[in-house]
């Protein structure tokens, strides 16, 4: 990849941008953990490589400590990588400056911690910051782009309630607005299904669906749902302990000895009638 | 959806200008003189046209008395107040305040190594005059540099680390206070004690007054200035991050100014605890957590109560003084109990 689809990237503006150009290109890009200088690192990532564009969902998976947060906050640029580098429409993310960043690439974490309560709408608010000064009020069209991200997720009734008085599913959701207020180009998750009910996951990966189709962002979500992933995903990225064991298309990685080693456990896997690959475990395997 | 405007910030601003005029007012009516508020008005207003011979001598010695402490009280609350907000933000720790953290303690020991000092050192009177307030800046910097790195675990600050941290840096500079203390000439001694208790008899000369006031009003815009950085980083510094904030500069920004403001405002009143608490927690609770109205508000808040409570100080054990920090604390100490109580039930 490489330097025409860069320099393509790079001189074509957003709206005119085709939509078969990598949008978002991981090259080899590789992290080394050391909380002490003198000793050797506690957690590697290797070289990991991957693309993906304007409306594709890519899920990262694999199990506990395999590294995908990591490679998450690499993809985000807030984690500068030991090596290798992410492009987003040809440029680096860990090079941009903090407003710029923001404007390009959005993140929803794991849970979002409220010092002090406020809410929905101020939350989604926040969203606008990176479009603005240090000290600057919010205009109309701020809060235009606030109410049509609430709109998005299906939570413009709750723009005028607390968000320490909302449930897991509705805080998810603002979440997700406020980070669409950012108007990114790249779209990020942690773990967003983590506390919430089945019906909300699926709630949230169906929204995240469309959102992707219709507002071309470029989706990058890490989840332990490997059935979830296969459902909605466009590629998958398998990590384990650091390892980048592959990239493709769910059906291609959700192999079942792959799985079976992956994640230490017997499990089968069949075609759903949406003819994407279903893991199942096997009774008694553990 | 209603954000805040340019108009209504000023409004809310103009409210409590209003409310802090007419404290101060009655703070210059209140004391050992009676003096009539028609009086005061009458002559407050002569003053500000400039004829200041036509004053009675009665009422001349309020406004050359009285007038330049309940300045100076206005002074040390807003800037302990302002200090405070922002301390809360950046470790987001809500019961942070220069007071509990050990900043003030710093603050002291910098101004109390500058005041043993000075007499040694060939200063020329304008340096003279800032190296009081420039050693409690450097004692606050060096105590909230210590307090961030001890509530440090793990690359996270952790709240009750941290609160234990400003505990330990707080009694370990109190001891070397008292260490500091017992050098000094003993007719200095109560003196001293009195100013670390937080008292505001000492008004402070002139240089030294320009000092505070420039240094006052640089600290509290440069803090205002990151406003909307600040409300980001209530979320945490990795969500404040990918929201646009360069957390770092904004970081080392407001600490700087933030220890600025307490060394500015312990310099000349010692350790006036729980305004920086207290004020910012009741700010919030009317104005919400926005730091763009949050930190003029407890500009105005820190301010009126210093005010208030220099006026019981001063009325409560009459003709006797007592340390406006008593006062403080007084109020203060509960408060803190009720929201530490709250916070880890």
């Amino acid at each position: 990849m490489t330097a025409g689809v860069k320099s393509a990237a790079r001189g074509a503006g957003e709206s005119t941008r085709i939509s078969n150009d990598p949008r978002l290109s991981v090259e080899q890009v590789s992290y080394a953990y050391t909380p002490n200088p003198q000793q050797a690192p506690v957690f590697t990532l290797e070289a990991t490589s991957f693309q993906a564009k304007a409306g594709e969902i890519v899920a990262v998976l694999g199990p506990n400590a395999s590294g995908k947060s990591t490679l998450l906050q690499i993809i985000s640029g807030a984690l500068q990588p030991l090596s290798g580098r992410v492009l987003l429409n040809g440029f680096v993310t860990h090079q941009l400056e903090p407003r710029a960043r923001g404007r390009r690439i959005a993140m929803v974490q794991q849970e979002s911690q409220l010092l002090f309560p406020s809410k929905a709408w101020e939350f989604v608010l926040q969203g606008r910051h990176p479009y603005g000064k240090s000290l600057r009020f919010e205009s109309d069209e701020d809060v235009t782009i606030a109410q049509n991200a609430l709109a998005q997720v299906g939570a413009e009734h709750l723009a005028d309630r607390w968000m320490d008085q909302i449930s897991g599913g509705e805080k998810q959701r603002v979440i997700l607005a406020r980070a669409l207020a950012q108007q990114p180009l790249l779209l990020l998750l942690d773990e967003p299904t983590l506390h919430l009910d089945i019906g909300a996951q699926i709630d949230l990966l169906e929204t995240l669906r469309r959102l992707a189709a219709e507002n071309r962002y470029t989706v990058v979500v890490v989840t332990h749902e490997l059935n979830l992933a296969g459902e909605y995903a466009d590629q998958v990225v398998l990590l384990q302990k650091g390892k980048c064991l592959r990239v493709g298309p769910p059906a291609s990685v959700y192999r079942r000895d792959l799985l079976e080693q992956v994640f230490q456990t017997q499990l089968t896997v069949e075609t759903g009638a949406s003819g994407r690959p279903r893991v199942s475990i096997l009774p008694g395997a553990q | 959806m209603r954000p805040l405007t340019l108009s209504r910030l000023l409004l809310q601003c103009l409210i409590l200008a209003i409310i802090l005029f007419c404290v101060m007012v009655l703070a210059l009516k209140f004391g050992a003189i009676h003096v009539s508020l028609y009086g005061l008005g009458r002559d407050l207003l002569r003053v500000f046209l400039g004829k200041s011979s036509d004053i009675s001598s009665e009422y001349s010695l309020i406004l050359n008395l009285r007038l330049p402490r309940i300045l100076l009280g206005a002074f040390v609350g807003a800037a302990l107040s302002v200090a405070g907000t922002s301390f809360q933000a950046l470790l987001r720790n809500p019961l942070a305040d220069p007071y509990v953290l050990g900043v003030s303690s710093g603050a002291a020991v910098g101004a109390i190594l500058a005041l043993l000092l000075e007499p040694h050192l060939a200063l020329t009177p304008e340096f003279a005059a800032v190296f009081t307030p420039l050693g409690a800046f450097l004692g606050a910097a060096v105590a909230i540099t210590a307090v961030y790195f001890l509530g440090h675990r793990n690359g996270q600050i952790d709240s009750s680390t941290l609160l234990l941290g400003g505990v330990i840096i707080a009694s370990l500079l109190s001891a070397l206070i008292v260490l500091l203390l017992t050098t000094l000439p003993s007719s200095n001694f109560r003196g001293m004690a009195y100013w670390l208790m937080g008292e505001l008899s000492a008004v402070p000369s002139q240089p030294l007054a320009w000092v505070l006031r420039v240094g006052f009003v640089v600290a509290a815009i440069v803090i205002y200035t990151t406003a909307s950085d600040l409300n980001l980083l209530l979320a945490g510094e990795k969500e404040a991050m990918h929201l646009g904030v360069d957390v770092r500069r904004v970081r080392i920004i407001a600490y700087i100014a933030a220890s600025a403001l307490t060394g500015l405002a312990v310099s000349v009143s010692g350790a006036v605890g729980y305004v920086g608490l207290l004020i910012p927690h009741l700010m919030r609770m009317i104005y919400g957590a926005d730091h763009r109205i949050l930190i003029p508000a407890s500009a105005f808040g820190g301010a009126i109560a210093v005010v208030i409570a220099d006026i019981l100080a001063r009325t409560i054990a009459a003709p006797n003084e007592l340390p406006v920090g008593a006062i403080t604390a007084i109020a203060g100490a509960p408060l803190f109990i009720y929201l530490l109580r709250r916070r880890f039930a």
